[in-house]
């Protein structure tokens, strides 16, 4: 432990209102703190700069999933654990139950939380390229009101977002609007399990016959933040599947993302691997979803 | 020298015991156990929740305690490897692990042995791959896994005959 | 008198202490009054040291605070070479040397000041690689940058070039690796200048550590007490790096007066404790058109980081295995292990052998190509049979027959009908599959007469009760001592296995039995337990106390009534070299090793062109290794070095910066978790060895040394890429594949 511990304050408020209360009263002083998987790694490094924490972990306002006819509506602190384990999330949003499902093991799973994945603001965070793909918005809150924001946007930056000191994100809706789209998420990590992505990829599409109506797209570890390839999708958009599509695309991706070398993994590979992973997920549209066997399917279809 | 916050006072229940301790609210978990509690059956082998030798379960679901403030557990209810054997009996993943030898150092047969009681109390009859899956989170030197699975393998036997 | 416990897979014997959490490791002990220490470390890979500040906001004066002026002895690690100071006094050469140690009694605030320590160095050029080693662009250690080299020569490789039909040339690389114990090093001591100093902690040799105590606090042997704690695995990390921190530990003690504990995070355990040494070979090779080895030409370096630990003889067992289980009439093999200013690279596993091997079998693959065989063929042609000599000029007596393991590993891989297969379907694919082996041998017990100068010692004694106690410094690591010895003496005297006590290795009570390295420990100080329970039980019918075919209960009225007239019932057996063995260290020249570990190991993999992941399938390990006395245990043994080599292989990148490690987490150095690992599946040959006990040779390091050049054989089979480094990341892998592409596509 790196940190000195004694100097480091937690709080638990006993409701969101209390926890609001003390955001406004006192903003940029005190943070939240849900699962701890991400801040506790930085405490234990002696990197945490920030030394007062509010614990939100308990809190109730910020767990349970909701859904209704036009949407799933998951709260803040819902774990990577009830992610897979929710029957319309397995049916409707299977990528974003295979992040969950490759996020860490069992132990970070139980206490990671998605709100926790998005506001850590990593660009190899693993739910975020689906969360995009979901098109799915946030809600923020505050003791004066609350907000819905679209995901896309919300990172502004490396490590930079909307998110205001005195908020926090109360919950996150996914519309109900992807049946029948086709889905694709892969996630290239430094082994099969327990492992950071060096890649991320998450897609979606809309096909009619062999042509592409609507398509979503989102990488994560290959920009400053996870990245929705608005560029990449629109060069795609009202295509048939072809080689010369998939070369076109190809281009365009690589002109998006902007990937950088770390010890992790290097520029190059990202590169290449990202444009080898959006010819995977069209191959899939051209073919039909016919290559069962791949890995990278999602492991079910809306 | 930074100013020092107060100490929190929190009631949990440790292996079945309600206690109340007092600790600086952001220590680990992992530390409390060991150095107030004295249990120590429960191992740092990283700090940054990788490797599972400190896993524990709260309120039934197992964690990493390293990534635990100790705030956080106040009213929940801890488990470590101290009390998985009831008494002199062993469970039965405990008397698998020695018989299959999924024991070699040790040290990370404690988080892996609370991991795999864990999965085999969600899932009783876990295939390999969840089997696999299921211990992903804690990392072994020694045995290269293989005698790991077929400890739980054994113990789902074992616990399959006892029912 | 019975006879039934080896060979069967008795419960380990410390293992309901591990399962329930009641082993007791170095940080699970308490002593009252204790401090915490850390260590302030140099942070440049060279200079010299021109200051040292302690910052403010610290209570300093509650700190005990140690640096070289300190030290009541001498200011070096004593081991090989006496070049490694405690703490650096003056020079810097790694940019995790030691320089000020701290201690205080809460481990916070020991961290607030370990940062608030400044110190000034002035940096000198620091040299990185092997190359610009041996290039002396700078000399950093010595007069040459070389901390030892050897000359191996048989027959004469000048002549065979001129007449041969082919000659194949490779040059390889391996990476440094990390042990990855799970549990870090630590440590507990305490000193009194009056009473002399004594220390618990996680560790494989007492001795070593006995050593360096007595030289570093200028004391006679009996004011040093070394005492082993359980220990969380060692792979050769906990070789020579707890004399290190012991003396850390102890020279805070010496000056607090109080018990101090240093235990090392696991960033600074990766960061500046020993590595796997990084090594460059090279191999020139005649044969001719039948398919013989004709000659061989073996260029091995390896980097021995900032100081000579035990770098000359990790170069020594990287020297020997290096022409591999072969006959080849001409061999000469020039090896050198170089200074650069990283932390120093020490023991792990395989002990230089696995450098070595990976290189002759990645090259000896393309020889086979080259000569239009296939990689099992041309092996078979070469294999080394009982008879003939090694490099060393060694005749081969036992009765090794790698063609059978050879067959054995192919047959239970199912080789050839994959291998055929694979190469049917992978065209158009995304998953590649592939098929590779290695086949190799391992030395077991130290190198020449290495066994010789140990000369090592187990005593056995009982009790009036008629229970065994089994006094060695041999430490139990996790590998299965306490249960191996148990096992060997039980049967030796026809006792229970329950009967048999291990007692804890602490240096005020146990003799030297050597070090627990080097494939020793069954072998070697298993054969000594074996002497000395036939001793003890010599003893005891000599005295006339025990009948043929004796039961326990026989045996425990004679030990009562042997000590009740004569007093301790104590038994000792001291290594004596089989008969016959014989090495000259000044050429080179002789029995390397009393006898050898030979295996052939078989890797299926598939390779995913689209990631450039690489996964392990199958992996079948087909060895002899005499009589296994535990099944369990052994084949635990295999299984474990093969994950480790895996990682080896695939996964264990270290990352530099300017000398330092820079992916010092779990997170960042990656090591294979239960879903990385394929079904390793082990089959044992036991050809019983004349002079191990009951039969049994080393094994715990054979399976370091095969399995990387296995499967990176068989990502050469699946992709038609030759790969000639490990570990083989996939962005190093998609590299060779652009290389190859582009090579298509000129063609």
């Amino acid at each position: 432990m790196r940190s000195y511990v004694p100097a480091y304050e937690l709080r638990a408020p006993q409701s969101l209102e209390a926890a609001l209360e003390l955001l406004e009263r006192e903003p940029d002083v005190w943070r939240p703190l849900a699962g701890g998987t991400d801040l506790m790694v930085l405490f234990e490094a002696g990197k945490l700069t920030h030394r007062k924490f509010l614990s939100i972990w308990k809190l109730s306002e910020l767990k349970g999933v909701e859904v209704t006819p036009e949407h799933v509506t998951l709260g803040a602190l819902t774990t990577y654990t009830q992610v897979q384990a929710h029957a319309v999330l397995q049916r409707e949003f299977p990528l974003l139950c295979q992040a969950a499902r490759e996020t860490g093991g069992i132990a970070t799973q139980n206490r990671g939380t998605l709100a926790g994945n998005i506001v850590n603001g990593s660009p190899a965070a693993d739910s975020p390229p689906a969360l995009l793909v979901y098109d799915a918005q946030i809600e923020l809150v505050s003791a004066r009101g609350s907000r819905w924001v679209p995901y896309q946007g919300f990172h502004t930056g490396y490590k930079t977002m909307v998110l205001r000191p005195e908020e926090i994100i109360r919950r996150i809706r996914l519309p109900r609007t992807k049946q029948g789209w086709r889905q694709y998420y892969r996630k290239v990590g430094t082994r099969k399990a327990q492992a950071i992505s060096k890649v991320c990829f998450a897609g979606s599409a809309q096909m009619q016959h062999n042509t592409i109506r609507d398509i979503r797209m989102a990488l994560g570890s290959v920009a400053p933040i996870v990245l929705r390839c608005a560029r990449t999708e629109a060069a795609l958009r009202s295509q048939k599947v072809s080689a010369g599509a998939f070369a076109a695309a190809k281009e365009v991706l690589a002109q998006e993302i902007t990937p950088i070398d770390d010890m992790r993994s290097t520029a190059a590979y990202r590169l290449r691997v990202a444009q080898n992973l959006l010819e995977e997920f069209l191959l899939q549209l051209q073919n039909n979803g016919g290559d069962e066997s791949h890995r990278g399917l999602a492991a079910a279809e809306s | 020298m930074p100013d020092r916050v107060n100490k929190a006072e929190i009631t949990c229940t440790v292996n079945g015991e309600t206690l109340s301790l007092k600790a600086y609210p952001m220590a680990r978990l992992l530390d409390v156990l060991r150095q107030e509690l004295r249990l120590t059956g429960t191992k740092e082998g990283c700090g940054e929740g990788e490797c599972g030798a400190c896993s524990v379960w709260i309120d039934g679901e197992i964690a990493n305690s390293c990534l635990v403030p100790v705030l956080q557990v106040a009213g929940s209810e801890i488990k470590t490897i101290e009390g998985i054997a009831t008494g002199e009996q062993l469970h039965a993943v405990q008397e698998a692990f020695i018989s299959c030898g999924g024991a070699q150092c040790g040290i990370c047969t404690p988080g892996m042995v609370m991991a795999a009681v864990n999965l085999l109390e969600r899932t009783p009859h876990p295939s390999e791959t969840e089997i696999r899956m299921g211990l992903a989170g804690n990392l072994c030197r020694c045995t290269g896994y293989m005698k790991i699975f077929e400890a739980v393998v054994r113990a789902c036997q074992a616990t399959g005959v006892k029912a | 008198m019975k006879k039934h416990l080896i060979g069967r897979p008795v419960p380990r014997k410390e293992g309901r202490a591990k399962v329930t959490g009641q082993a007791r490791y170095v940080d699970d002990l308490v002593f009252p009054g204790m401090l915490y220490g850390a260590t302030v470390r140099s942070r440049v890979p060279r200079g010299r040291i021109k200051g040292i500040s302690f910052g403010e906001g610290i209570p300093w004066h509650e700190f005990t605070i140690v640096t070289a002026k300190d030290i009541p002895g001498e200011n070096y690690v004593a081991l090989i070479a006496h070049d490694q100071p405690y703490l650096a006094d003056g020079a810097v050469n790694h940019s995790e040397e030691p320089v000020v140690l701290l201690a205080h009694p809460e481990k916070y605030l020991l961290e607030e000041a370990r940062r608030a320590v400044q110190l000034e160095i002035e940096a000198l050029r620091p040299t990185f690689t092997i190359e610009d080693s041996l290039n002396k662009k700078e000399i950093i250690w010595g007069e040459d940058n070389l901390f030892k080299s050897y000359s191996v020569e048989k027959g004469n490789v000048d002549e065979v070039w001129a007449r041969a039909d082919f000659i194949v040339e490779g040059e390889y690389r391996t990476g440094a690796q990390e042990q990855l114990y799970i549990e870090t090093n630590g440590m507990i001591a305490v000193a009194i200048p009056e009473k002399g100093v004594t220390v618990w902690g996680s560790m494989q040799c007492p001795y070593y550590v006995h050593k360096a105590l007595m030289a570093l606090f200028g004391l006679p042997a009996d004011k040093v007490r070394v005492i082993q704690s359980e220990t969380g695995g060692g792979f050769g990390g906990k070789e020579e790096y707890p004399s290190m921190i012991a003396g850390h530990a102890a020279l805070l003690a010496w000056k607090s007066g109080k018990p101090v504990k240093i235990i090392y995070d696991r960033a600074e355990d990766m960061a500046a404790t020993t590595k796997r040494h990084p090594s460059r070979t090279r191999h020139r090779t005649a044969v001719s058109k039948d398919g013989k080895l004709l000659g061989m030409e073996i260029d091995f370096v390896i980097d021995g980081g900032a100081y000579t630990t035990l770098s000359p003889v990790v170069l020594s067992r990287g020297t020997i295995h290096a022409p591999g289980p072969y006959f080849c009439p001409n061999v000469r093999i020039r090896s050198r292990a170089v200074a650069t200013n990283a932390p120093p690279h020490g023991a792990f596993r395989g002990f230089g052998a696995p450098q070595s091997i990976f290189a002759l079998e990645r090259h000896l693959n393309r020889v086979a190509r080259a000569i239009g065989l296939t990689p099992e063929e041309f092996r078979r042609r070469n294999f080394i049979q009982p008879g003939q000599t090694t490099a060393t000029g060694q005749v081969i007596r036992e009765n090794v027959n790698m063609n059978h393991l050879l067959e054995r590993a192919l047959v239970l891989s199912d080789y050839h009908a994959k291998t055929a297969r694979f190469a049917r379907e992978n065209s158009g694919q995304r998953r590649k599959k592939g098929m590779g082996f290695a086949s190799f041998m391992h030395g077991a017990g130290f190198t020449g007469s290495g066994e010789q100068y140990l000369a090592s010692v187990v005593e056995l004694e009982a009790t009036p009760q008629g229970r065994v106690r089994v006094l060695a410094a041999s430490t139990e690591i996790g590998q299965g001592t306490n249960t191996i010895f148990s096992q060997i003496a039980a049967d030796a005297l026809g006792l229970d296995y329950d009967s048999i006590e291990i007692l804890k290795p602490d240096t005020a009570s146990v003799p030297n039995s050597g070090p627990t390295v080097a494939s020793r420990t069954c072998m070697v100080v298993g054969k000594l337990v074996e002497a000395a329970a036939l001793g003890l039980q010599q003893t005891l019918v000599g005295s006339g106390y025990l009948p043929e075919g004796y039961t326990p209960a026989g045996f425990e009225r004679a030990c009562k009534r042997y000590i009740e007239s004569h007093g301790p019932l104590k038994s000792s057996s001291q290594y004596q070299p089989p008969p016959g063995i014989h090495w000259d260290d000044a050429t080179y020249y002789g029995d390397a090793y009393g006898t050898y570990a030979w295996a052939v190991y078989v890797a299926e993999v598939t390779v995913d062109t689209v990631t450039f992941e690489i996964e392990v399938n199958d992996f079948v390990a087909v060895q002899e290794v005499g009589k296994v006395i535990h099944p369990v245990l052994a084949a635990g043994q295999i299984e474990g070095g093969v994950a480790q080599a895996i990682g080896y292989a695939l996964y264990e990148n270290v990352v530099w910066n300017e000398g330092r490690m820079f992916n010092s987490q779990m997170t960042n150095y990656i090591m294979p978790t239960a879903v990385d690992v394929p079904p390793i599946r082990v089959f044992f040959e036991e050809l019983p060895y004349s002079y191990g006990p009951a039969g049994a040779k080393g094994l715990g390091e054979l399976p370091m040394d095969g399995a990387a050049p296995a499967i990176v054989n068989a990502i050469e089979n699946a992709t038609g890429v030759s790969i000639h480094h490990i570990p083989v990341m996939p962005e190093s892998l998609m590299e060779a594949l652009a290389v190859t592409e582009k090579a298509v596509e000129r063609a």
